[in-house]
Order: structure tokens, then C-alpha cells, then sequence
């Protein structure tokens, strides 16, 4: 869920390194596929982790993530540490949320040093996190400028004060395209299903963002507490161009590299703000040149989501990282961290800092976004990790075309009938605690008069509604 | 390996065996570190894997986290859920393997026999055969991607002679898929059909037109009987890992050419799912393994293996 949106682990490092040389992905990318050919590939091993020097914090996080100047130094975090006088060891080793978990869990869940003391992880991990009491509190108290933290991320339903995970940069989930081939533009996402962008379509396999996306376009807010039932009406709502061949594929992190490669495959996606505002940076030769790209949080709604600073349970660093995430919700300083990553800054003030370094950044709305915008992204409801494994295995079978959960009976009917109750629209009203979402109990079924769908699976079978004739 | 091992069981074992036998116990000495390195990096990562695929997940455990179980289901569901993916890679590989084998004979015959006098040719022909090895397998699929891409000249091309019909494309197709596989291993259907033909004595068929056979009929009873044990190698030095390929189709193809091993990587390392990813893998392996065996067993050549 951020920029670095490169699908294969040897890419990936090749990416990096090119970086390093001071390409730019996407120009990195071009080269590969016009010379087709590269240097020896090695599978060298990532260096991930490293053992603890004392009073130092070793911080584990996603590549392209903080500032960086063409030597390759990060000017912030070398005044934070001029002024701290606290050494960081910054490790650029988050790919993909999932991976990162798959490594570190062992130690994680024993207690053990994981070999960092801060990683920035996306919500639904940092929740799972926090519920499997993996993190160490932080004090708000000691870090005085975490004020500064925007409204909407103030507060989560798996951490409301904001103790263990502190919001590091965000963005919003919505849809995007290329003016070239969509000169009208895109407001909704039953947009992308237009005949004329038949197979030119990609949707995010990241299934929190696609699915909230889908959730918002059947009448569903993805922050209320919905149920398996609007799950399944959702995810036909998008499997069923799966089948029809209008959906190219499903795509990661590359998503974006697919719509700005000129080779016409794909028009319009569903994507990360950030990475449109990116990939607009990096195709125009000159700054005053039209976007090739537009970005829109679709009519009925979009999403927010954000990677947060957690602290590992095993870390003795909690004060120094304290430090660091004070420095960081220094408005001059999250400006001058915005400037270069492009995504939204969740440090209230930034907007301000920003018009001194870089006022043409400050007024564009992918990475400040106005309240109405804000307003229409709420974060995505938590998941139980029942509910997380269920909902992502039911999205990638779903997706993957089989005969076996989403069959053809299904598309009888893909939208919800008009008796289910549409949610407010005011999206900006605090969520629904987690304890409501974790444990659903027989009365609290958020829509009683909705019909059980005929495409339930296993896992959620359930006896029909007494008043279910 | 254990799959050779198996299949050469019957034939080598009952000519070898009383010779060597005789003269000492040296011979372990010898298989020694093979065997070692066998069953550290073969033997128990299979019984790793096997005993993984019958894990199950209890209700609210972590992400990733499964409890040793005999939880046969699994194979069911796994089944029920990926037949088709299963089906289609064991199909595309087939295609895969015949096309491969249409291109990659004739290529290995004009090297091996008709270059025969012609060293340099000989040399240049197969340095260009090994030549896309320089460059990773993954790059070339995606410099694939790009020639084949919607707005590239290929598909202007084909659409202009009508090939293609005016919405047509050929990314995002079974057919790319298919046509990436065989491009991607072709190399090993060429190399060990070529090794054989290079020593192909010419003098045979002479004496098959001697006996005036016609040139297709001494290649038939002739070249292509002699070849047998380089093209049953070579088919399956491209049939077994285009089966389990997830390269091409991730890159080429679209959600209609899914193969088996993209679900595998799909499950493993992004769903953590690892019961089902194993019990997908053993059942690809027992497939595969009957597939082999029979094919084998039919080609009449396990004592050329």
C-alpha cells in the first residue's frame, strides 16, 4: 500500500539499486523493457533487522518512504539525529505487509527482539498488532507535538487514543486513469465498468482497498460495521467483470507501472492517491505539462488508510523512539517528509510549513486533501482475525475464477435489494467500537431485513432469518 | 531425482547389480554426499511439506498459525477450490511441451546434424539457443509483455492483416501464456535432443537408404527411435516446470489463465495459507509424478534415462 509498486522480489532489488543509482522507477522500468536485457541478477539476501545498539532505534520501513537526496542520505532523519542525538539504523525492508508479518512473527508472538524498534505498518496489520498485544505503548505525554495528529486519524476502534500506533503518512483509495484514453474522466465506480474500457481495467489485489471501494458502490459504508453477507454482495459486484473478461487482472504495489506504461494495456484502475500524484511527477517533462493521470475518490466514497509507527513488545528503545515520532510531527518537518513521499501528511500544520518549501504542493488535493474529501474517506472497519482470513481467502478464490464460491447463480443477484436500509452518508461520525465488530451476536445483525445471499460460502453459513419465508 | 531414481530402479538395478556389489562397500562413500544433500534438501522438505498440508487453523489463532492436525479436508477443499487452475497448467504445460517439441527438434537437428561439418556454424547456432540464459528469465517475459502489448506494432500489425479481429489483443490471452512457456523453455527441449542427434551415426542412414528407404521413413525408423532418449528428456525438462510455472501467466496472462503456481504463491506468501498451498503442491507432485512415470513407462526408454 504505498509507492514501490514493483510485483517481483528480484525486480524489486533491482529497482532499488537502481534508485540508488538515481533512476527514477518508472524510467527504470522503461529501460528494462526497451533494452529487455540487464545485468546478472543476483538473489542476494535481504538484510532485515539487526541486533539493538543501546539508546538507538533501528526503524523498519516501507522503501521510498521518507526523504531522500541524491546521495542517498535522508536529510530529516540526520537532523533528528544532530539534534537527538539518538542513531538510527533505517531499514528500508517492508515490501509487501503480509511478508514482513510472515517474517517477523515468530519472535514476535514469542516475545522476542524482532531485530527492530519501530515499523510502520498499514491499519489492519497494526491492528492486528495491537490485538495480539504484540506493542508497547507510547506516551502521548512525551511526545507533545503528536497534537498535530489529523482529525480522521485520530483515533482508531482498535487503538482510540492513538497509544500504540501513531499514524506515520496516509492516503486515500479510489480510482484513477489516463486522460489520454478516458478524456471524460471517471466519477464513480460503476465508471469502470463502461463497454469502451472493456479489458483495459485493473482493480488493487489489495482486498481492504478494492472491496471497500465495492462495499461504498453497493450502497455499503465500509467503516459501518458490515457483515459477510454485504461482503459477498461486494465482492460480486466486482468478481462478475472477473468473469466477463472486462477486469484485465488484479495487480499490487504495480498497479500504477500498468496505467502509466505506454503500452495501452490499461486505462483505469483502482489506486493509491499517492502513487497517481507520483506517477504525474514522473511522466511529465515539464512541470506546467497537463497530468496524464487523474485520481478521484469516487462519488459514492472512498476509503483513508494509513501506516502507523508501532513499537515492538520486545523493544527497549520506547523513549528514544518517543523522540522520533516527536520530531516527525513537526509540521516543518512532516512538510519536508511530504515534499518527497507525496502522500498525505496525517500533521496538522503541515499545509502552512509547506507553502514556505514547496507552495505548489501545498494546494494540490492529492496530498492535501479538503474536508469534503476527508469527509467522504472514513477508515475501513477492523477485522477479527476470523474475519480477515476468511475475507481474504473468499477475495482471492472469488477472484481467481473457479467454479467454487462464486458461482453463476450468484450474478442472479449481484446488487443488494432494495429493502436493505442504505447507510447514512455522513461518514465523519466515530466507528463502531471494536468489541461491537468482534464478537456479532444474533441481535446485532446490522440489516435485519436483508435476504441472505445465495452465494454464502462455508465458512459463513448460517440458519436463514426467521422471518425469511 | 527421487523420481529418477524410482524409474531407473527397474531396469539399471537388475544389470548393475551383481559386479559392483561384489567388489566393495566403496560405492557408498561415493553416494554418500549426494545422498546427504538429498535428504536434507529434497527428502525432508517433502515430508515437511506433506505433514503441513494435513495443518488446520483453530478458530482465532494468528494469521499463519496452524495447529498439526490430520486434517485430510484440506485436500478436498484445496480440490474443489483450484481444479480448474490445476487442469489448465497441466494443460497449457502440455501444449507447451508439444509446440516446444514441433519448434525445438528441427532446430536440434539442423545444429546437430546438418551444422555437423560446419564447426563454427555449429557453435554459433547453439551459442544463440543458450544466449537468452544471459538474461533473466523475468525480464524477457516482461520485454514480452511490452512487444505484445495492446498498443505495440505486433498487435497494429496483426490487426491491420485482419489476424486479429479490430478489439482483438494478444496480452491477457491463454494463447501468450502458452507461447511465453514455450519460448521460456524451449533451450530444454533443444539441448538434450540435440546431444543425442550429435551422435548420430551418419552410416545409418546411409544404410537405411541403402535399403532404400525414403528419407522420411529412415527418419522414422532411424534418426527419430535413436533421438528417443533426448526428446523424452527434453519433454520433460519442459513439461514438469511449465506445469508449475506462475511466471508467465502472473506476467501474460489474465485472471482466465491462472495456473497452479500462482495460487501456490497467492496462498503461501500473501494468505499465509500454508496448509493449502502444501496439500496444492503434493497433489501437483503426485500428478506429475504418475504423468511421468506412465509417459516413461510407454516411451520404452527407462533404461536410457
Amino acid at each position: 500500500m504505498r509507492r514501490r509498486p514493483i510485483p517481483e522480489p528480484v525486480l524489486r532489488e533491482l529497482a532499488d539499486r537502481a534508485a540508488a543509482a538515481g533512476l527514477s522507477r518508472r524510467s527504470f522500468l522503461g529501460l528494462l523493457g526497451a533494452a529487455g536485457g540487464a545485468a546478472a541478477l543476483s538473489a542476494c539476501g535481504q538484510d532485515s533487522g539487526t541486533t539493538a545498539t543501546p539508546g538507538g532505534v533501528r526503524w523498519g520501513n516501507w522503501p521510498f518512504y521518507l526523504d531522500v537526496d541524491d546521495a542517498g542520505h535522508h536529510p530529516t532523519l540526520e537532523q533528528f539525529q544532530k539534534k537527538t542525538g539518538v542513531p538510527v539504523t533505517y531499514m528500508e525492508d517492508v515490501e509487501d505487509c503480509d511478508a514482513f508479518f510472515a517474517k517477523v512473527r515468530g519472535p514476535l508472538a514469542a516475545g522476542q527482539d524482532i531485530g527492530y524498534d519501530v515499523v510502520t505498518l498499514t491499519d489492519w496489520m497494526a491492528e492486528r498488532w495491537v490485538s495480539q498485544g504484540y506493542t508497547q505503548a507510547v506516551r502521548r505525554d512525551q511526545m507533545p507535538n503528536t497534537k498535530n495528529i489529523m482529525k480522521s486519524l485520530a483515533s482508531a476502534d482498535y487503538d482510540p487514543d492513538r497509544s500504540h500506533t501513531v499514524p506515520w503518512q496516509a492516503g486515500l483509495s479510489g480510482i484513477a486513469w489516463r486522460w489520454d484514453k478516458v478524456p471524460n474522466g471517471l466519477n464513480s465506480l460503476d465508471d469502470l465498468w463502461a463497454p469502451e474500457l472493456a479489458g483495459h481495467v485493473e482493480v488493487l489485489s489489495e482486498f481492504t482497498s478494492t472491496i471497500a471501494l465495492a462495499l461504498w458502490a453497493t450502497d455499503v459504508d465500509p467503516s459501518s460495521p458490515w457483515q459477510s453477507d454485504q461482503f459477498e454482495v461486494a465482492l460480486e459486484y466486482v468478481a462478475q467483470h472477473y468473469r466477463s473478461g472486462h477486469l484485465r487482472g488484479m495487480k499490487g504495489n504495480g498497479i500504477v507501472d500498468d496505467l502509466a506504461n505506454k503500452d495501452g494495456d490499461i486505462w483505469a484502475i483502482v489506486s493509491y492517491s499517492g502513487d497517481i500524484f507520483q506517477a504525474n511527477q514522473e511522466e511529465k517533462a515539464d512541470p506546467k505539462d497537463p497530468d496524464p493521470f487523474g485520481f478521484a475518490v469516487p462519488e459514492a466514497g472512498g476509503v483513508i488508510w494509513a501506516d502507523h509507527f508501532m513499537v515492538p513488545k520486545a523493544s527497549t528503545e520506547v523513549d528514544a523512539v518517543q523522540k522520533l515520532i516527536n520530531f516527525y510531527y513537526d509540521p516543518a518537518v512532516a512538510a519536508e517528509v511530504a515534499a518527497y513521499v507525496n502522500y498525505i501528511t496525517p500533521v496538522v500544520g503541515a499545509q502552512e510549513a509547506m507553502e514556505k518549501i514547496a507552495s505548489g504542493l501545498a494546494s494540490d488535493p492529492l496530498i492535501f486533501p479538503d474536508e469534503d474529501t476527508l469527509n467522504r474517506c472514513p477508515l475501513v472497519r477492523g477485522f477479527s482475525l476470523d474475519e480477515y482470513v476468511d475475507y481474504t481467502d473468499r477475495f482471492h478464490t472469488a477472484l481467481t475464477p473457479t467454479d467454487g464460491r462464486v458461482t453463476s447463480t450468484s450474478t442472479a443477484t449481484p446488487t443488494p435489494s432494495p429493502t436493505t436500509p442504505t447507510p447514512t452518508p455522513t461518514t465523519a461520525t466515530p466507528t463502531p467500537t471494536r468489541a461491537a465488530t468482534q464478537t456479532p451476536t444474533p441481535t446485532q445483525t446490522p440489516t435485519p431485513t436483508q435476504t441472505p445471499s445465495p452465494t454464502r460460502t462455508r465458512q459463513t453459513q448460517a440458519p436463514p432469518p426467521a422471518d425469511d419465508e | 531425482m527421487s523420481l529418477l531414481a524410482g524409474l531407473g530402479g527397474g531396469g539399471a538395478g537388475t544389470a548393475a547389480a551383481p559386479k559392483t556389489q561384489a567388489r566393495s562397500g566403496h560405492h557408498w562413500w561415493l553416494v554418500g554426499p549426494g545422498l546427504v544433500y538429498l535428504v536434507l534438501f529434497f527428502v525432508l522438505p517433502v515430508g515437511v511439506m506433506l505433514v503441513t498440508s494435513l495443518y488446520v487453523r483453530q478458530t482465532g489463532a494468528e494469521v499463519g498459525d496452524y495447529t498439526p492436525a490430520l486434517h485430510w479436508q484440506n485436500y478436498g477443499v484445496a480440490l474443489e477450490s483450484f481444479w480448474r487452475q490445476l487442469v489448465r497448467s497441466l494443460g497449457f504445460a502440455g501444449v507447451a511441451t508439444l509446440v516446444a517439441l514441433a519448434i525445438g527438434y528441427p532446430m536440434a537437428y539442423a545444429i546437430a546434424v546438418r551444422a555437423r561439418h560446419r564447426k563454427l556454424l555449429q557453435g554459433l547456432l547453439l551459442v544463440l539457443v543458450i544466449a537468452p540464459f544471459f538474461t533473466s528469465f523475468i525480464l524477457r517475459t516482461i520485454a514480452w509483455k511490452q512487444i505484445l502489448a495492446d498498443d505495440a506494432p505486433v498487435v497494429h500489425l496483426l490487426k491491420a492483416v485482419h489476424v486479429l479481429p479490430p478489439d482483438g489483443r494478444l496480452t491477457a490471452t491463454s494463447f501468450v501464456v502458452v507461447c511465453g512457456l514455450v519460448y521460456n523453455f524451449l533451450p530444454f527441449m533443444v539441448l538434450p535432443i540435440y546431444a543425442n542427434l550429435e551422435r548420430l551415426d551418419p552410416r545409418m542412414l546411409e544404410a537405411g537408404a541403402d535399403l532404400y528407404a525414403s528419407p522420411f521413413t529412415t527418419f522414422r525408423k532411424v534418426t527419430f527411435p535413436l533421438s528417443m532418449p533426448g526428446v523424452v528428456s527434453g519433454t520433460l525438462l519442459v513439461f514438469i516446470p511449465a506445469s508449475g510455472d506462475y511466471v508467465n501467466s502472473s506476467l501474460l496472462g489474465n485472471p482466465d489463465t491462472v495456473m497452479i503456481g500462482q495460487v501456490v504463491d497467492q496462498r503461501f506468501t500473501k494468505l499465509l495459507d500454508y496448509p493449502t498451498a502444501a496439500s496444492l503442491s503434493a497433489i501437483l507432485m503426485v500428478i506429475i509424478l504418475a504423468l511421468v512415470i506412465t509417459y516413461v513407462r510407454r516411451s520404452g526408454t527407462e533404461e536410457l534415462l
